[in-house]
């Protein structure tokens, strides 16, 4: 018998689960979001998701010249992420030089997927808040119209700027917004998905929230925590931006600190800064602080403290 | 709650379906057997037989060279025909004994019941263990009367038999709980009255609810005064490695570096109970083992009854031959078993399993970049720092791998196995432990 035998080292077993697939499964969770985007925002909405993925995807296919356009699905990923933070209807080469940004100085620069320090889309957005932040941020954010898929562009301050709006309205999304923050109800759902799938883990997620929570209760009680937790991009930032794998701790303990990290910028940026949101720059300035967080809080190693039964 | 297990793990399939209906039937002797004289961890054996020899099934034909290590015998009467270097699992050839089977299957002299269990004393059990050659037969064949030696100032209270076979495919344990359950109690008392325990148990993963039964029903029938209890364990890979399955049934760690003597416990395979069992009953010294031969590429997967020094290419050919899309073959688990370039390699002592993989596991998967996801943390039994270790290992930066645990790995695979980017994050650790190790020694 001639047969050729491949010899590897052990395991023989793989896990089907690849990059892609968590790439997929992180669209999927997306999807709910998108879908209330469009309800609420009509096709713009659409079209800038559609603008920002394509914009990624290509930039990524250049800069690695590659024939496949999705490829590993997480420049499609970074895509919708950074579309997800912005206004429902910029200008569309806001949103591909956002999506270029994203792709080339926030992840490629480093040597691409894995390497990079900052969650590439807030690198984006960031980029654009500093250098076009009228198409950003100011008068930008539409009033939410249910199925107003022709509606015409009608304007409105967001609830963080005007501290106003119902919880239930918050919950649902039915306020004026980014694109993908409004609605609490889509993103728990996505995020309940990329729990189960085992991509997110509760630390990062909880803590953040639980800072937010609880900094908004001192401020204000009850509700204004739970206004907090809703207003603004605070959901969409814990379970989709900080929970990024590449920019975030590994370690249990470290997941706990860099979400509680992240919540305290970011309320300490609402309550005594002088822009409306910090979830932004305080999912950043941790994802800086990765590396040494990591290596603060190296877990415990099976059978390190020995408790003889 | 009935269920006990540890922190960490993974979930692959089993894949036991193949073979773990197949009862244990008896492999045909070759007309030449090839026994290795290194089998166990620890020294090899010198030989003690001569080119043009007789000798008998059970005669001794290797002798140890040290303390850590057991004598080796022939599986068969017959003829010694060469004495030089063959195929060895692990690499390298090693000397090995060719005999010249004469199918008369005459036995040793020794080869004849003794006392019985109640008769004997812990020494003199120590002393059986240790005269039939026995070893860990779970695959780590570590010497069975080396763990049946405590130093004086510990105490073993407990003894273990691991019936866990955590490893997907293999299922030879799990016939020999339901075909030879007596003589596992049986070699648990033993185990016991050796080592002066005064609990014994029986893990087994809760997907073998037939062995649980089978084994419980055996303890209920032969445990007489011994304090001996089954527990079911979640099923979950590792759960029958060592520290794992320590801390499921007992709830204590076994510290880093540590033995489970640390914690006053001693291990033993399902295997090697029924071993010493047919040692202490029989005067059978260990010349042959249950092993699985399955696999997608195997054409008749089944448990073997298999002669030491058999080889490979025999059993997969009494078992319908290799299908044609087979690629792989594993000698032990798909976790932790070795790939083999030849179907000309003897079965060991150690050889718990003969796995072919066909095409559809063999794909070459690129490698990634660690996208730090965190799920290899997640996975590792030791809580040990998989991603950073085998990055570490890879730039050659070997003090960082140490700091991150890499001698605490005991090459479980979970690691690698989770891994989205694919990376071989315990090709890595291995070669970082090697370095840590040749460092160490000097
Ligand atoms: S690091 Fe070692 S012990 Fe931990 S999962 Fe990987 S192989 Fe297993
Ligand atoms: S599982 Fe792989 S990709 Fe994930 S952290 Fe570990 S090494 Fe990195």
């Amino acid at each position: 018998m001639e047969r050729k035998l491949v010899v590897s080292s052990s395991p023989h077993l793989k896990s089907p689960e690849d990059i892609q697939s968590i790439m997929v499964d992180v669209l999927v969770a997306l999807f709910p979001v998108a879908l209330m985007a469009v309800f609420l925002f009509g096709y713009r909405a659409l079209a800038t998701m559609v603008i920002a993925m394509l914009a990624a995807m290509v930039t990524e296919a250049i800069i690695l010249r590659k024939g496949n356009l999705f490829g590993d699905g997480s420049a499609a990923v970074t895509g919708l992420l950074l579309a997800m933070t912005l206004p429902p209807a910029p200008p569309w080469w806001v949103v591909v030089v956002g999506s270029a940004v994203a792709i080339g100085i926030g992840k490629q620069i480093y040597g691409g997927i894995g390497n990079n320090i900052f969650n590439p889309a807030l690198v984006g957005r960031a980029v654009l808040i500093v250098s076009w932040s009228g198409h950003i941020a100011g008068n930008v954010w539409l009033k939410p119209v249910p199925f107003g898929f022709t509606a015409d562009m009608v304007t409105q301050a967001t609830p963080l700027a005007t501290k106003a709006a119902s919880l239930g309205n918050l919950f649902i999304g039915t306020v004026s917004g980014s694109l993908g923050e409004t609605s609490a109800l889509a993103l728990i759902i996505g995020g309940l998905w990329l729990y189960h799938r085992g991509h997110i883990d509760w630390r990062i997620p909880g803590s953040f929230v639980a800072v937010v929570f609880i900094l908004g209760f001192f401020d204000g009680g009850f509700s204004m925590g739970l206004f907090h937790v809703l207003a603004g991009g605070v959901l969409l930032g814990a379970l989709f931006m900080a929970t990024d794998m590449v920019t975030s701790p590994v370690t249990p303990v470290g997941k706990l600190v860099f979400g509680a990290g992240c919540g305290l910028v970011t309320m300490v940026v609402r309550l005594f800064g002088s822009l409306p949101e910090g979830v932004t720059f305080g999912i950043l300035l941790m994802n800086g602080l990765t590396p040494l967080i990591d290596n603060l809080t190296l877990p415990k190693r099976f059978g390190e403290v020995s408790k003889s039964a | 709650m009935s269920e006990r297990t540890f922190v960490g793990g993974i979930h692959p399939g089993y894949f036991k379906d193949y073979s773990s209906g197949k009862p244990i039937t008896s492999a045909r002797a070759p007309a030449q057997v090839i026994i290795s004289l290194h089998q166990n961890i620890g020294a090899p054996c010198d030989p003690v037989v001569q080119v043009g020899d007789e000798v008998k099934m059970g005669q001794k034909i290797g002798e140890p060279k040290g303390f850590v290590s057991a004598p080796i015998f022939a599986s068969v009467s017959g003829k010694v025909t060469k004495i030089e270097p063959f195929n060895h699992p692990l690499g390298n050839p090693v000397l090995a004994v060719f005999i010249e089977n004469d199918g008369q299957d005459t036995p040793d002299e020794g080869m004849k019941p003794g006392k019985t269990l109640e008769e004997l004393s812990a020494e003199e059990i120590k002393k059986i263990a240790k005269d039939a050659g026995l070893v860990g037969l779970g695959g780590a064949t570590f010497p069975t009367h080396v763990k049946l030696s405590p130093p004086p100032e510990i105490k073993i209270d407990t003894v273990i038999i691991n019936g866990a076979e955590c490893e997907p495919f293999l299922t030879a344990d799990h016939r020999q709980m339901l075909e030879q359950s007596d003589d596992i109690v049986y070699g648990l008392k033993a185990f016991m009255k050796a080592l002066g325990a005064t609990k014994g148990i029986i893990g087994i993963e809760d997907n073998k609810f037939d062995a649980v039964e089978s084994m419980k029903k055996a303890v209920a029938e032969g445990k007489g005064d011994y304090d001996i209890e089954v527990h079911t364990l979640h099923t979950k890979y590792p759960q029958g490695a060592e520290k794992m399955l320590i801390k499921a049934t007992t709830g204590r760690e076994v510290p880093p570096g540590a033995l489970p003597m640390a914690v006053n416990v001693v291990n033993q395979n399902s295997g090697t109970a029924v071993a010493l069992a047919e040692a202490i009953k029989l005067g059978k010294p260990l010349y042959e083992r249950v092993v699985t031969i399955t696999g997608p590429g195997i054409k008749e997967p089944a448990n073997l009854l298999v002669r030491n020094g058999t080889l490979v290419k025999d059993l997969i050919e009494q078992c319908g031959g290799m299908t044609d899309d087979a690629r792989k073959l594993i000698l032990g688990g798909p976790m932790m078993g070795l790939a083999q370039p030849t179907d000309e390699v003897p079965a060991l002592k150690g050889t718990s399993g003969v796995l072919v993989l066909t095409e559809e596991f063999v794909k070459d998967l690129p490698i990634s970049p660690c996208i730090k996801c965190g799920k290899c943390l997640d996975v590792c039994p030791m809580s040990l720092m998989p991603n950073f270790i085998g990055s570490a290992s890879e730039k050659n930066m070997i003090d960082l791998a140490e700091k991150y645990g890499a001698m605490d790995c005991f090459e479980c695979g979970c690691c690698t196995y989770t891994c989205p980017a694919k990376r071989p994050l315990v090709q890595w650790i291995r070669i970082a432990k090697g370095e840590i190790g040749a460092r160490r020694k000097k």
